[in-house]
């Protein structure tokens, strides 16, 4: 039995004038799901979840979300979805206990808005203005706003953008009880860490076109099936012994470093049992797994960061 | 549909009150201004010189009030234009409040510190403006709130579309003074050629002028139901339209 997509996005396509920010992008997020579009500050994230949120309008293509068309029921939608926008501003002098308190008047079935406010760090600066606020702090208080109405589907549009480690690892535990609750999520991020440890399925999108689209897992073993093992040994017959491994590529030297090069999942554990069955001693042993980064190089040919 | 009207108006109220200047502004140098032209003009206390130009003992009550008024509008669209450039719309977009719920809650924010300043202006300036003994003040201060109303309304329709804080002064300027100086307070409408009279009854403000001057005058409401009529119809107009083309950035 296959259940309609949650958000279900055709060919749309979104110009600005000369520039294409948005070229033929198609996908669909499932119910449950932790759903990732990756890619570089420009790529087009933004523009395509406007116009999923119903910001925006694109100039071709379909958009449902929750079967609903964005454009023509964005109110019935609003009481639905929870949106966090990337930039975003609020009276200057507004306390954020009114803040929360105002969003929550707006919906039918709001949750407790102190407990949120307590649960994403703010209870002490529940009487702050808005303005005094540190850019985290600002951020944590949108992710308020936008789950203030237990939405079942929640946009997260580069959430966390200016936070430090410790309140980024808290926003993603935050986002992991979202889903664990059977809500969707559906976030943009140029962070590949955190696309690897929150998402469930990504997209990577880079100048407004759509590359691929699986899990982590998957997209790596499709564009990046390399793995390496680097280790340190003064063993001069170690070379041979890693080259006898079957579906090893390529065992390069470099003084006493060796570089072991293979596109199987179970090159690591190979080694490791060669290293044993022989005996061979080594002073420094590293694995190199490529990331979601090294998937965006290749299929792109440049950095995320460029 | 109106959720959210309360909270955000009364939000809106602490808020501005927050913020020191804009309460002096808005309140304080308009009262001080007025006792101290008082002051002025009149410097024995509680006698109206029996010769005053009847601009000063008739028009300048109704002249100040709508000027409050039009402050009062070139405000409204200030704040909505500095909502709107700071990304404050954006953010109460993506929630169920509608734009007319927005423009309404600081409409009536608006209202509520015009009444406060023209009470206190009215009550500081007592001694030197005393009022005429047969002005009916309970009905002009109705008369005065509906008028504003209806001309916020216009302001209404100016904030939906001015674009960045930068334009809303000038085009606020640009149409309330030329609004008021084709009112009616200084020229007759009667003596204005022909396109500008075309003009003057466009306006809201000109409707306003003769309702408030009837009233101060003593005529009573039934005789001024035309512009009564006319500026409802205005603010129902002028309302349909900015929720029409409100802009969100």
């Amino acid at each position: 039995m296959t259940r309609p997509p949650v958000i279900h996005v055709a060919a749309i396509r979104k110009t600005y004038g000369r520039l294409v920010a948005v070229d033929e992008v198609s996908f669909d997020v499932q119910l449950g799901e932790i759903f990732g579009l990756i890619g570089p500050n420009g790529a087009g994230k933004t523009t395509t979840m406007e116009c999923v949120e119903g910001l925006r309008m694109p100039d071709r293509g379909a958009i449902s979300v929750l079967g609903l068309d964005p454009t023509r029921h964005a109110y019935a939608l609003q009481e639905r979805i929870g949106v966090q926008l990337q930039e975003a501003q609020l009276q200057k002098r507004i306390k954020v206990r009114e803040a929360v308190a105002l969003w929550a008047s707006l919906y039918r079935r709001p949750v407790d808005g102190d407990r949120l406010i307590e649960q994403l760090g703010l209870r002490d600066k529940r009487n702050a203005w808005f303005m005094t606020l540190s850019g985290g702090q600002k951020q944590r208080l949108f992710i308020a706003l936008a789950l203030i109405n237990d939405p079942e589907l929640v946009f997260l549009d580069e959430l966390t953008t200016g936070l430090d480690p410790q309140a980024r690892r808290a926003i993603w535990d935050l986002v992991r009880g979202i889903r664990q609750r059977g809500k969707t999520v559906f976030l943009t991020t140029h962070l590949m860490e955190e696309a690897e440890r929150l998402c469930d399925r990504v997209a990577i999108i880079d100048h407004g076109r759509i590359i691929d689209i699986g899990t982590p897992a998957e997209l790596v073993r499709r564009h990046c099936p390399e793995r390496s093992v680097m280790l340190v040994t003064e063993d001069s017959t170690a070379s041979d012994r890693f080259r006898a491994i079957p579906k090893v590529q390529s065992v390069t030297s470099q003084g006493l470093q060796l570089t072991i090069r293979g596109r199987e999942d179970d090159l690591v554990t190979h080694v490791i049992q060669c290293l044993a069955e022989h005996r061979i001693r080594v002073t420094d042993f590293r694995t190199e797994l490529p990331t979601l980064e090294d998937v965006f190089l290749t299929l792109t040919g440049h950095t995320i960061r460029d | 549909m109106l959720r959210g009207l309360w909270r955000l108006t009364w939000l809106e109220i602490k808020i501005f009150v927050r913020e020191p200047l804009g309460v002096i502004g808005t309140v304080g140098i308009p009262v001080l201004i007025y006792v101290g032209l008082g002051r002025l003009v009149s410097p024995r206390a509680g006698r109206v010189s029996p010769d005053l130009p009847r601009f000063v003992s008739v028009d300048l009550p109704i002249f100040t009030s709508l000027l409050i008024a039009a402050s009062a509008v070139l405000s409204l669209v200030a704040i909505i234009a500095i909502y709107r450039e700071g990304g404050i719309l954006r953010r109460l977009r993506a929630t169920p409040l509608r734009p007319h719920t927005i423009l309404t809650a600081h409409v009536m924010v608006k209202l509520l510190f015009t009444a406060t300043t023209l009470a206190l202006m009215v009550l500081a300036g007592r001694r030197s403006y005393p009022m005429p003994a047969n002005v009916p003040l309970a009905s002009f201060t109705l008369a005065l709130l509906f008028s504003t109303v209806s001309i916020l309304s216009l302001g209404f329709l100016i904030a939906s579309v001015v674009p960045t804080a930068r334009f809303a002064q000038p085009i606020g300027t640009l149409i309330l003074y030329p609004m008021l100086g084709l009112s009616g307070l200084f020229v007759p409408v009667g003596s204005l050629p022909p396109v500008l009279q075309v003009v003057a009854r466009a306006l809201p403000l000109t409707y306003a002028v003769s309702l408030l001057r009837g009233i101060w005058g003593g005529e009573g409401w039934a005789a001024h139901v035309g512009d009564i009529v006319v500026l409802t119809l205005m603010f129902f107009a002028f309302v349909a339209v900015s929720t029409k083309v409100f802009r969100w950035e």
